[in-house]
C-alpha cells in the first residue's frame, strides 16, 4: 500500500537532486535541468495531493498543468538567454556569469 | 491500487535518473537521462490517476522541453563534449545543503498528520479537468496561455540576433 | 493728521524703490523724488505733532493702530502697529525735519558724485529705518527698523566703498552694532518669555507688577546693550569716530541727530523696564556719565574736524544716557532734541569748511571767518550753542541735566551721587567749550594758510545751515523753566516734573562754559600759552588722549591674543574631534562595505545556495521548539 508520504518523500529526494543540479553544475543547459527536474517533483507533490486529499475534485491537476505551461514558458526563455550569452561572451559556464555584482 | 513494487521501481528508476541527469559529464547524455527522469515522472502520474497529466508530461516535457535542451546544448557547445558537464566549486556545499533540505523536509513529512480522504477518484477525471479549466479556471487558463505567447515571442526576440 | 502717520516711514521707502528701480540715472530726478517724500513726511509729522500738542494725548494714554502681522494663536502675537504720543510725535518731528534739510544740502555737497541717486536712495532708506523705529508699536518691530537702520548705516558709512578706510569703517560699525543688537535680542525674547508680548503699552502695564527685581535687572542691562552700541557709549563707541569716513551729510544725519539718539529714544521708550530696575537705572547713569567724560577728554586734542565733532557727540550722548538713567526722560529727550538740531547745524558746517578747503585737519584750516562769512556765523551759533551759553538750546537742555544730576541722590537713595554726577556735567560742560572753542579758534580765527581758495558754499548748504542756527537758538524755549516747562509737562514718565528755575545751576554752568572758552581763547587764540609745549610736557597723558586711549588697540590685541587663539582651538577641536568622529563613521563604513562588498558576488548559483541554505537553517530554528528538535 502506497500513501501519500512515499510519494511526498519520492518528489523530496526529487527535488533535492534538482537543487544539487541547479546549484553545482558549471554548464548553463545543465542548470536549467536541474530547475526542470524541481518543477516535476512540484509537479508530483500537486497531483499526490490531489489524489489523497481531495480525489473527487481536480483542482491539483489544473495547478499542475499552469506549471507545466511555465516551466516550458521557462525553459523557452531560458534557452533563449543563454543562447544569446554564448553568442556575446562564448561561454555558457555561470562561473562567467557575474554581472549581477557591481 | 499500486503495489508499493510497483511504485518504488518507477520512484528508483526515476531517481536514478535523475541522479545521472546530474552527476555525468557529458552534457547529451545528462540531457538524454532527463528524458529518462522525465519519463518516470510520467509513470508516476499514472500511478496517481492523472492520466491526463501523465500524457501531457510525456508530450511537453519528454517530447518538446527534452528537444529542446538538445538544441540548446547543441546550439551552445564549446570543446570536449565529454568535458561538458562538470561541478562549480559548490560540489561539496552544494551537496550538504541539498541533503539538509532533503532531511528537514522528509522529518517535516514524517511528522504531518495527513487527513486522508476515503472517496474514490472519478472514472472520468479528464472531463473534470476540462470542465474545471474551461469553466471555473479559465481565466488562469487563458493567462497561461498569453504567457506561453508571450515567451515564446520573448524568446524568438532574444535568441535571434536583433540587429539595428 | 494721526490716521495717517503709518504714511511716514512708508513715503521715503517709496522713494527709496522709485530712485533704485526708475530714476537712477536722472541724478536730480532721484534728488527730488527723495525730498519730496521726505517733505510729505515732514508735513504729516508736523500735522501729528500740533494734533498731539492741542489734544490730550499723553505718554500714559496713546493713541494706537495696529493691524496684525504674524500670530500663532495662544502664544504669539506680532503686531504692525504705530504708537503716536508725544514721546514719538518730537522724535518724528526732529528727524523728519533734519532729514528734510540734510537732503536739501546734499544737492551741493555730492554735486558731481557718481553715486548721486543711489546717495539719495540710501538716505531715503535710512529715513524709513529711523521713523519707522520711532514710530513702532513693539519691541519686535523696534528690533527689525533698530537692525535696518543698522544696515542704512551701513551702507552710509562705507558710500566711498572704493576707499580702503570707509569699507573698513562700515564693516566696523557693523559689526560693533551688532554686539549690541545681539543684547538687545537676548532682552527683547526675554521680556517676551516673562510677559508674553513685544507691545510696549501692555509691558508698561505687566513690568512694574513683575515681582523678580534680580531677573528684571538682568533684562533691563541686557537691553541697554543695544544703546551702548547704537549711541556709542563705553565700551561699544569705537565705531563713531570711524563712521566720519562717510560722506559729511551722513555724519550729520546719521551719527549726530538721529541713529545715535535712537539708544536715547529705546531707552525713553522703554524707561518703565529700567525704573522698574533701579540697579540697571544707576549703571546706565554711571555708563552715560562716565562716556560723556571719557568723550570729552579725548576731544580735546583731536586734529581732524570731524572727529572733533564724533567726540563730541559721543559726550552728548553720553550725556542723555545720564540724564535718563538719572531717571528723567524729559531731560534725556530734551537735550536729545536741541542736540540734533545743534549737532547737524555743527556737522553741516563742517562739511562746508571741508567742501572748501579740502581738508579735514583744523591745523591745516585757518582764516576762514573771512571767506565763508554764512558758514563761520552758523557754526559760531552752533558752537555756542552747545557749550551752553545762554540763552541758546543747549543752555536750557544742558541746564536741566544738571538739575536732574542734582536730585541724583534722592532717587538712589545715596546722598553724594547728587554732587558727583553734578561735577561730571559741569566738567563735561567745560572741555566742551574748550574743543568747540579751540576748534572755532583754529580753524576760523587763525592764520591763513598759505594757497588756501576758500569760498562760501552753494545756497543749497547755506540755507539748510541758516535754519538749523534757527533752531539752535531759539528750540531751547520750548522748555525752559521761564516758558512754562512745555517740554517737560509733556514728555514725561509717571507724573511731569516741572523744574523750579535753579539759578545757582544756571549762573555756575555759565561759568564754567565761559572758563573753557577763555580757555580756549588763551592758548589758541591769544596763544599765551603755547599748546605745544603743553602737549610736550604733558606728553604722556596728550599720546594717551590723541589714541583714544588705546581702546581699539585694546580690541585689536583682544582679538589678536584671545579670540583668535579660542578659535584655533575651536577650529582644532572641529577639525579633529568632530570632522575625526563624522569622518571616522564613513570611514568605517566605508571599510566595512569594502569587505561585505565580497558577499554580493554576481554569481546566481552562490544565491541559490544561499537561500536554501536560510530555508534549511530557518527550518531548523523553527522545529526546534515545535517538533523537539530534528
Amino acid at each position: 500500500m502506497v500513501g501519500l508520504n512515499e510519494y511526498l518523500i519520492f518528489a523530496a529526494i526529487l527535488f533535492c537532486i534538482g537543487l544539487y543540479g541547479a546549484v553545482a553544475k558549471k554548464n548553463a543547459v545543465a542548470v536549467l535541468m536541474g530547475i526542470e527536474l524541481m518543477l516535476n517533483s512540484v509537479n508530483i507533490n500537486l497531483i499526490a495531493f490531489n489524489r489523497f486529499l481531495t480525489p473527487s475534485e481536480v483542482t491539483g491537476q489544473v495547478f499542475a498543468i499552469i506549471v507545466v505551461v511555465v516551466a516550458a514558458a521557462e525553459v523557452a526563455v531560458g534557452l533563449a538567454l543563454i543562447l544569446n550569452i554564448y553568442r556575446q561572451r562564448l561561454t555558457t559556464d555561470v562561473n562567467d556569469l557575474d554581472w549581477l555584482k557591481w | 491500487m499500486v503495489s508499493p513494487i510497483t511504485f518504488w521501481i518507477v520512484a528508483g528508476v526515476t531517481i536514478l535518473a535523475a541522479l545521472a541527469v546530474v552527476s555525468l559529464k557529458n552534457l547529451i547524455h545528462s540531457a538524454l537521462w532527463l528524458v529518462a527522469a522525465f519519463v518516470g515522472v510520467a509513470a508516476t502520474y499514472l500511478m496517481l490517476e492523472a492520466e491526463f497529466l501523465a500524457a501531457v508530461q510525456v508530450l511537453v516535457y519528454a517530447g518538446a522541453i527534452s528537444i529542446l535542451i538538445v538544441f540548446g546544448v547543441m546550439l551552445t557547445r564549446r570543446g570536449d563534449i565529454r568535458e561538458s558537464n562538470l561541478f562549480t566549486r559548490y560540489r561539496v556545499s552544494g551537496g550538504v545543503i541539498s541533503l539538509g533540505l532533503l532531511v528537514v523536509v522528509v522529518s517535516s513529512i514524517m511528522k504531518s498528520k495527513w487527513i486522508i480522504s476515503r472517496e474514490i477518484v472519478p472514472e472520468n477525471n479528464v472531463g473534470l479537468l476540462a470542465q474545471n479549466l474551461l469553466g471555473q479556471y479559465v481565466i488562469p487558463f487563458e493567462v497561461a496561455a498569453i504567457l506561453l505567447l508571450v515567451a515564446l515571442v520573448g524568446a524568438i526576440i532574444i535568441a535571434k540576433e536583433v540587429r539595428d | 493728521m494721526i490716521q495717517f502717520a503709518w504714511l511716514i516711514p512708508v513715503l521715503p521707502i517709496i522713494a527709496f524703490a522709485v530712485i533704485v528701480f526708475l530714476t537712477r540715472r536722472m541724478q536730480m530726478v532721484s534728488a527730488l523724488t527723495a525730498i519730496v517724500a521726505m517733505a510729505g513726511s515732514l508735513i504729516i509729522a508736523i500735522g501729528v505733532l500740533v494734533q498731539v500738542f492741542s489734544t490730550n494725548i499723553t505718554i500714559a494714554e496713546p493713541v494706537e493702530l495696529v493691524v496684525r502681522w504674524l500670530e500663532v494663536p495662544g502664544s504669539l502675537l506680532i503686531e504692525a502697529g504705530v504708537l503716536i504720543d508725544p514721546l514719538s510725535s518730537v522724535m518724528l518731528f526732529v528727524v523728519t525735519s533734519i532729514a528734510f534739510l540734510i537732503m536739501i544740502y546734499s544737492i551741493g555737497y555730492m554735486k558731481g558724485d557718481p553715486g548721486f541717486s543711489v546717495f539719495f536712495a540710501y538716505l531715503s532708506l535710512f529715513s524709513t529705518s529711523m521713523l519707522g523705529l520711532v514710530i513702532s508699536n513693539n519691541y519686535f518691530l523696534t528690533f527689525m527698523f533698530w537692525e535696518l537702520v543698522g544696515l542704512s548705516s551701513y551702507l552710509l558709512i562705507g558710500f566711498y566703498w572704493n576707499k580702503d578706510s570707509a569699507s573698513d569703517a562700515s564693516k566696523k560699525a557693523f559689526i560693533t552694532n551688532r554686539v549690541g543688537d545681539f543684547g538687545f535680542m537676548l532682552g527683547m525674547f526675554f521680556l517676551f518669555l516673562l510677559f508674553g508680548t513685544f507691545n510696549f503699552q501692555e509691558l508698561s502695564v505687566a513690568i512694574p507688577a513683575f515681582a523678580n527685581k534680580t531677573l528684571l535687572t538682568i533684562v533691563a542691562l541686557l537691553v541697554f546693550v543695544g544703546p551702548i552700541a547704537k549711541s556709542a557709549q563705553f565700551p561699544l563707541h569705537v565705531w563713531l569716530p570711524d563712521a566720519m569716513e562717510g560722506p559729511t551729510p551722513v555724519s550729520a544725519l546719521i551719527h549726530a541727530a538721529t541713529m545715535v539718539a535712537a539708544g536715547v529714544y529705546l531707552l525713553a521708550r522703554g524707561f518703565v523696564l529700567f525704573e522698574s530696575a533701579k540697579t540697571a537705572l544707576l549703571i546706565i547713569a554711571i555708563i552715560g556719565g562716565f562716556s560723556a567724560v571719557f568723550a570729552a577728554t579725548i576731544g580735546l586734542v583731536q586734529r581732524d574736524i570731524k572727529r572733533i565733532l564724533a567726540f563730541s557727540t559721543m559726550s552728548q550722548l553720553g550725556y542723555m544716557v545720564m540724564a535718563i538713567g538719572l531717571g528723567s526722560i524729559t531731560a534725556g529727550m530734551f537735550h536729545l532734541t536741541t542736540h540734533a538740531f545743534f549737532k547737524a547745524l555743527l556737522f553741516l558746517g563742517a562739511g562746508s569748511v571741508i567742501h572748501a578747503v579740502h581738508t579735514q585737519d583744523i591745523f591745516e584750516m585757518g582764516g576762514l571767518a573771512k571767506k565763508m562769512k554764512t558758514t563761520t556765523w552758523t557754526f559760531l551759533i552752533g558752537s555756542l550753542s552747545l557749550a551752553g551759553i545762554f540763552p541758546l538750546a543747549g543752555f536750557w537742555s544742558k541746564d536741566e541735566i544738571l538739575v536732574t544730576a542734582l536730585n541724583a541722590g534722592e532717587i538712589f537713595g545715596v546722598p553724594f551721587l547728587g554732587p558727583l554726577f553734578l561735577t561730571l556735567g559741569l566738567l563735561v560742560a567745560f572741555m566742551t567749550a574748550f574743543y568747540m572753542f579751540r576748534l572755532i579758534f583754529v580753524a576760523f580765527f587763525g592764520s591763513e594758510q598759505a594757497g588756501q581758495e576758500a569760498h562760501e558754499s552753494p545756497i543749497s548748504m547755506t540755507f539748510p545751515l541758516v535754519i538749523l542756527a534757527v533752531f539752535a537758538i531759539f528750540a531751547g524755549f520750548i522748555g525752559t523753566p521761564f516758558t512754562d516747562n512745555g517740554f517737560a509737562a509733556w514728555v514725561y514718565y509717571g507724573h511731569p516734573h516741572l523744574p523750579e528755575p535753579n539759578y545757582f545751576i544756571m549762573i555756575f554752568s555759565t561759568i564754567v562754559a565761559f572758563a573753557g572758552i577763555l580757555f580756549a581763547w588763551i592758548i589758541y587764540g591769544k596763544k599765551a600759552i603755547s599748546a605745544e609745549k603743553l602737549a610736550v610736557r604733558f606728553s604722556a597723558i596728550h599720546t594717551l588722549l590723541y589714541n583714544k586711549y588705546y581702546i581699539d588697540e585694546a580690541y585689536q590685541w583682544f582679538f589678536d591674543k584671545v579670540f583668535l587663539r579660542i578659535a584655533d582651538g575651536c577650529r582644532w577641536f572641529d577639525r579633529t574631534i568632530v570632522d575625526g568622529i563624522a569622518d571616522g563613521f564613513g570611514d568605517g563604513l566605508r571599510e566595512m562595505g569594502a569587505r561585505l562588498r565580497f558577499i554580493q558576488t554576481g554569481n546566481l548559483q552562490n544565491y541559490a545556495l544561499v537561500i536554501f541554505a536560510a530555508v534549511v537553517i530557518i527550518a531548523l530554528w523553527l522545529a526546534v521548539p515545535v517538533l523537539g528538535g530534528i
